[in-house]
């Protein structure tokens, strides 16, 4: 019983983190029909923003840390700010092969910016884990800052939903993502949806990194790791679904927990074959249009 | 993008055969001429060209774009490695012929998946298939020496009249290199062959215009799987050559940066041309080489020449010549 209430909140801590890197994947497929693949680079990003900060800031125990956990998820935004309009916009005309290929050495040029910033070596920013402590659940300790990330998790869901569906940008996001040349037509600014949007993917991929640096730590090849669990969880929801990433994120969670305990050789493998038999049976996911 | 390979307008047919043959000749006194270290970096080189002429049957012959290919690599890899540590095997051609059957299999398992869709949803399913392969490779360690991977001792070549023995760069900077070039221009030459045989045609029809081959009688699909099957079959040969001369297998072969790298290669040379993928498989390997040996931001390096690359000349090395080439001639 202890264990499966653990193991629950396992999961959703899981989703919560996998949700922020892949609804901005699908955000950004969703609009611009690019696969980025330096999606996972850019949550690595975010990651090593926060964590350089809060290992500048010192290892002095301050409640004033949590401001600093934001700051990967603004860094990452901006720099999406400027790579749409640089690097992609140009691509937006020509085919598929060759927008891969951009996010592709992105994505190699991305690792070796954080090398050269942050070092080789992996950074455990865990002041602000360690400042929440931890509960009792049914006798057992649990560390508090994971309520945080699963809360965190959640709310960017909610204001999300409640972004694209109830604002006007909302309104105009969609409309890009259904007809842009029509949109185009009546007066939008597409390039401008198309920067907001980029940068609003990147600052879910650049928060999601943030808020998880303090347990996970920062990495290299923490990005390139995420990346394909980001596209399980997005070819399960469905490639440019909202609801499809949360369902997806919260799908995925819930497999790896079981997998850890249960069938831990096969659980990776187990979880790219059931992206590979959903793609096959149903390519556009369970909540994406066919 | 309809870029055509404009070597057959600018050199007839005795012309493109004096410069293969030139190429052959060069490629046969090379190791004379150059230290054996270079001699091993070529070698790379062209077991990387059968990779990329492989792969580039799929993306430039047939219009899809895997993006895990790395896993027949890592299968004729990962065969070879296996037949040594479990069958004892030394003789090359035996793990050669070994890799190519593993590899055959399973492309044309996988190939038989994910012919079924084209386009992104094509790149995705070979990705999330490779990626199976990765991690049973990472986590079956007992099995595959999990991330330390496996060592593959030199093997003996033609039924073990040269033996794997003794000085390794002398070994692998003469015979073995001599054992490529010659799997090399077989390779070249059969899908050579393949690309100019009516069912060469047949791919290219259907990657210029899918209905109307259809309707002209192809089946598409089949056509298709046949193509990702001799596709993935040449990458594991790739594979199964590279092993002994690396002499480590291990998972990072089979991880989706790779399948991205045999991508890189063939663009880098130009997927629109035949002879592309070899001149792209060979720079590549030179300027990743070099790149490492200069700085640790080599990743930084190749990222920003695939950018560049993309951005200013997407039709590769061997298209932007060619049309270069073709430019002037009209001009004088």
């Amino acid at each position: 019983m202890v264990t499966l209430a653990i193991q629950v909140l396992n999961s959703f801590y899981y989703a919560s983190s996998l949700f922020l890197i892949a609804c901005g994947l699908s955000l950004i497929y969703g609009v611009m029909r690019i696969v980025n693949l330096a999606h996972g680079s850019l949550y690595a990003l975010g990651a090593y923003v926060t964590a350089g900060a809060v290992l500048l800031a010192g290892t002095q125990p301050s409640g004033l840390v949590f401001l600093l956990l934001p700051a990967g998820a603004f860094a990452v935004a901006g720099a999406g700010a400027i790579l749409e309009p640089s690097l992609l916009r140009p691509l937006y005309t020509r085919a598929e092969e060759y927008q891969l290929l951009v996010t592709f050495g992105l994505l190699l040029i991305l690792e070796d910016v954080m090398r050269f910033f942050w070092g080789a070596l992996p950074l455990f920013p865990s002041t602000p884990a360690d400042l929440l402590g931890s509960s009792s659940i049914l006798g057992t300790t649990y560390p508090n800052y994971n309520f945080l990330v699963i809360a965190v998790g959640f709310l960017a869901a909610a204001l999300m939903w409640g972004f694209v569906y109830k604002t006007r940008f909302g309104v105009i996001l969609r409309a890009t993502s259904q007809d842009m040349r029509m949109t185009s037509a009546l007066g939008v600014n597409v390039k401008r949806v198309y920067v907001l949007a980029f940068a609003i993917g990147c600052f879910m991929a650049g928060l999601g990194g943030a808020i998880t640096v303090p347990i996970t730590g920062a990495a290299m090849g923490m990005g390139v790791d995420a990346l394909v669990l980001a596209f399980v969880v997005v070819v399960i929801g469905g490639l440019g679904s909202l609801e499809g990433a949360l369902v997806g994120a919260i799908i995925v969670g819930f497999f790896r927990t079981l997998g850890i305990n249960f069938f831990p050789e096969v659980e990776l493998a187990a979880l790219y074959l059931v992206a590979a038999v959903i793609l096959l049976v149903r390519p556009a996911g369970l909540f994406g249009r066919p | 993008m309809s870029t055509v390979d404009p070597s057959p307008v600018l050199f007839g047919l005795t012309g493109r055969l004096r410069g293969a043959a030139f190429a052959v000749v060069l490629l046969l006194v090379l190791p004379w001429l150059i230290p054996p270290y270079q001699t091993i970096l070529l070698s790379y080189g062209l077991i990387f060209g059968i990779a990329a002429l492989g792969f580039n049957i799929l993306l430039g012959y047939t219009g899809l774009l895997s993006f895990g290919h790395s896993a027949y690599f890592a299968v004729g890899a990962y065969a070879v490695a296996f037949l040594v540590k479990y069958l004892h095997v030394t003789s090359m051609e035996l793990s050669l012929l070994g890799g190519i059957i593993a590899s055959t299999i399973i492309s044309g398992l996988f190939g038989a998946v994910c012919v079924r869709h084209t386009r992104i949803f094509f790149a995705v399913l070979t990705l999330a298939l490779s990626q199976v392969l990765w991690s049973l490779a990472l986590k079956f360690y007992w099995v595959t020496g999990g991330s330390d991977g496996l060592r593959v001792p030199t093997p003996s070549l033609l039924g073990g009249l040269i033996p794997g023995t003794g000085d390794k760069v002398l070994f692998l900077s003469r015979p073995y290199y001599y054992f490529v070039l010659v799997v090399f221009l077989a390779s070249v030459a059969i899908l050579w062959v393949i690309v100019n045989s009516p069912f060469g045609k047949a791919l290219q029809a259907i990657r210029d215009n899918e209905t109307r081959a259809e309707f002209v009688g192809i089946q598409v699909r089949r056509c298709r799987w046949l193509a990702f099957l001799i596709s993935g079959t040449f990458t594991g040969l790739s594979g199964a050559l590279w092993a002994p001369l690396n002499g480590l297998v291990t998972p990072d072969v089979v991880y989706w940066p790779f399948s991205g790298r045999i991508v890189f290669l063939t663009v880098l040379g130009g997927f629109r041309t035949f002879t592309g993928p070899i001149v792209g498989a060979v720079v590549f390997n030179y300027l990743e080489t070099y790149a490492v040996a200069t700085t640790v931001y080599w990743q930084f390096v190749l990222g920003a020449v695939l950018v560049i690359l993309v951005m200013t000349m997407p039709a590769g090395i061997v298209g932007t010549v060619g049309r270069l080439a073709l430019r002037i001639k009209r001009v004088t």
